[in-house]
């Protein structure tokens, strides 16, 4: 059970973690989280025009790469990137030498809880990534791990260990992350409902994760956040957050990692053009009836052990199965075998080949 | 796909474990008065029961469940005494709150209508096959988010409305032993579907159910020897979710967790005198777990009274071995589709 007694205080872990901003505008938004992300290494992902110059707000310690860095660093491998959309920003994730991530959108702020506190997104992330996940059994006191919570009655105590939380998925007041069709019903509605609570995944059930305040172990999960194929000549957008969920899912799931859902918010400022994004989405609307079946009747096996195992055969499957869709998904099974390609390539393990992995771009200060 | 729930199609059904009850009545008389109320008085218990004056309300006591139930091993006593209740109503809706629960305020100072939410809850369709990270998307203020996909929109009816206990929580024997004065002062303002497959420990608390659609499935299963009156002592509600979950899953119906809260007082006893007891039931649920975790149902089971039917020769077959409770879990609910049936329990 958890365990009573003084509040510890959640770790820095200024050295371990990286926060990766996909940004085609400029980066003023940072200021407000300065008092947060200022200690921590960031990476910026240009996307767009290379030769525009990204303002990055001074007293940050950052990396930025643009579509040029991209291409050199990856070679032919940079065809798995997506151009032109903030999918880029998995780029990052590969790059990074940290071990955790906290992922943001330029047009996201710091939230206030009911109290008026301003809310320091990262720390509640750290937390809910240092702490265990109940997968297995749902708690109906959501996060048992948390101050002045615990397991309920009839909690099976052989799982009250939990398991390693891979992902933390936080949300957003104001601006809430609706699809085109809902956005075009409901262009006012705004979420004003705080709910505080941390909570589990269940083991077998899939989500739809947004990227836009998202943090995540990158050793226990990191190859399986690929982003997809989107933006630029491809026939579908924002779906590339929701594509690297269903997958991270359906490997968490199989490997016993957990994944949380819930605080912390941040305040979504903008809401983007919902015309624009009914095109984008259009194709991923119907397509998405197939796939999540697709994702839910999706089994690995024993022999596949490790996320990049899991996840090469999940772009198998995927080629079988969803590539007499559109033969979008026969180009997106083999961006995800070369997507893990670059990433064992940039993130060679102990034993894998004694070739070094390619330099990062320079950081640009 | 949201029903309209009118009050003559529900029956709000308490256990009477201490006598008096006009002071749980009367702190719920604005949220109770509209209603049929079901009183079941414990067997087990000797005085006179005070019931505050000016409701619809009916009395089951031991007599009642004699006649009834008199052949079946079925133990009606202490908190199993509201199942009759259940078997007794004509209603479609049951909403159950234990004694020790009353109203219990919001963030805002504003007491809620525990009544009304469970009625929503039920009301609205639930959303078991896909997890909506803005929790319930019927909820005003809230919906589907991007990348929900919208031929599940619809939802599926919510037979079951599990909801949660401000001040005293309801922890196990061995938690409260660690943690005594533990107060739960965290208002969480969602409501949420458990997703098919997930197992949930479903606390009689506070709870309201699709009586005609899951009521057979809400059973009075586990009772232990020498169980006495406080929450902490019994699993029958866990006992009973687990299965109700199942059945729930099965028959495609969906099952919501979260709003409302009651306060709940507890009855200021600590558990230190019971731990030795604790050790029977510790083990029980983590024996029980791989089975809920593969139970698989038939598909001739159609209505919750085939899949308990079905259940419970499953939990002789496979439990009935591995300790005594599961073997009279196995038999207590082949005797409860038998009474369910009956007494004509799945009339209106």
């Amino acid at each position: 059970m958890a365990t009573s007694g003084s509040v510890p205080t959640t770790p820095l872990l200024k050295d371990e973690l990286d926060i990766v901003i996909p940004t085609i505008r400029n980066l003023d938004f940072l200021e407000m989280w300065r008092p947060f992300f200022q200690p921590y290494h960031l990476i910026i992902v240009q996307d767009g025009d290379p030769t525009r110059t990204i303002n990055v707000p001074e007293g940050f310690d950052y990396e930025l790469y643009n579509r040029n860095d991209i291409n050199r660093i990856l070679g032919p491998k940079a065809s798995c990137i997506s151009f032109k959309d903030s999918a880029c920003r998995c780029f990052g994730y590969m790059v990074s030498k940290k071990k955790y991530i906290y992922t943001i959108d330029d047009d996201c702020f710091v939230a206030k809880d009911p109290s008026g506190k301003q809310i320091n997104a990262l720390e509640q992330h750290i937390k809910n990534l240092l702490c265990p996940s109940t997968p297995f059994f749902f708690n109906t006191l959501y996060d048992p791990y948390r101050e002045g919570a615990d397991f309920v009655r009839g909690y099976p105590f052989s799982l009250r260990e939990g398991a390693k939380t891979a992902v933390s998925h936080g949300l957003w007041l104001n601006i809430p992350d609706y699809d085109a069709p809902t956005q075009m019903v409901k262009p006012l509605e705004r979420n004003s409902r705080y709910v505080d609570a941390v909570m589990t995944v269940p083991k077998g059930t899939l989500f739809p994760m947004c990227g836009m305040n998202l943090a995540f172990d990158r050793e226990l999960i990191g190859p399986a956040m690929y982003f997809g194929l989107m933006g630029d000549g491809q026939p579908i957008g924002r779906y590339d957050d929701m594509w690297a969920g269903w997958c991270m899912k359906v490997i968490c799931d199989h490997l016993g990692l957990g994944v949380k859902t819930g605080l912390p918010y941040i305040w979504h400022s903008k809401a983007s053009n919902p015309f624009v994004n009914l095109k984008k989405e259009y194709k991923g609307i119907f397509w998405q009836e197939e796939i999540i079946p697709f994702f839910q009747a999706s089994t690995l096996s024993k022999e596949h052990d490790t996320v990049q195992k899991c996840y090469n055969e999940l772009a198998k499957q995927v080629k079988e199965k969803l590539g007499g869709l559109d033969p979008y998904f026969v180009k997106l099974a083999d961006a995800m075998v070369t997507w893990i390609e670059a990433w064992d390539e940039l993130n060679p393990t102990a034993s894998a080949s004694t070739e070094t992995a390619a330099t990062n771009g320079p950081a640009k200060k | 796909m949201s029903v309209q729930i009118e009050d003559s199609e529900v029956d709000i059904v308490i256990a009477a474990l201490h006598p008096n009850l006009t002071p749980f009545l009367e702190a719920w008389r604005p949220f109770f008065s509209r209603f049929h109320i079901i009183v079941v008085k414990d067997p087990e218990l000797d005085s006179d029961l005070q019931i505050a004056p000016g409701f619809d309300l009916k009395i089951y006591t031991k007599s009642d469940i004699e006649a009834v139930a008199k052949s079946s091993s079925i133990n009606f006593s202490g908190h199993s005494c509201r199942y009759f209740g259940y078997l007794v109503s004509r209603k479609k809706y049951v909403i159950s709150i234990d004694q020790d629960s009353l109203p219990a305020k919001d963030p805002s100072g504003l007491v809620t209508d525990a009544v009304a939410q469970h009625i929503t809850n039920l009301a609205t369709p639930a959303t078991p096959f896909f997890f909506n990270t803005l929790y319930d998307p019927f909820r005003s203020g809230a919906d589907f988010v991007r990348g929900y996909p919208f031929s599940m929109r619809c939802g599926v009816p919510c037979v079951l409305s599990c909801g949660l206990w401000l001040n005293v929580a309801d922890y196990d024997a061995l938690t409260q032993s660690v943690k005594p004065n533990e107060r739960n002062t965290r208002y969480v303002d969602a409501v949420m579907t458990v997703p098919v497959g997930a197992m949930m420990p479903a606390s009689g608390i506070n709870i309201a159910f699709d009586r005609l659609a899951l009521g057979p499935a809400l059973l009075p299963g586990v009772h232990f020897t020498g169980e006495g009156k406080r929450r902490w002592e019994t699993l029958e509600d866990i006992w009973s979710g687990l299965c109700a979950k199942v059945v729930s899953d099965h028959l495609g119906f969906g099952v919501k967790t979260g709003l409302p809260y009651v306060h709940r007082e507890g009855d200021g006893t600590k558990p230190h005198g019971s731990l030795n007891k604790e050790s029977e039931k510790v083990k029980l649920l983590d024996d029980a777990l791989p089975f809920f975790q593969s139970v698989k149902i038939s598909r001739n089971a159609t209505s919750a009274v085939d899949c308990v039917a079905e259940l419970s020769g499953m939990v002789r077959e496979k439990l009935g071995a591995v300790s005594p409770v599961f073997a009279s879990a196995a038999n207590a609910m082949d005797e409860w589709v038998n009474l369910w049936k009956s007494v004509g329990a799945q009339a209106e």
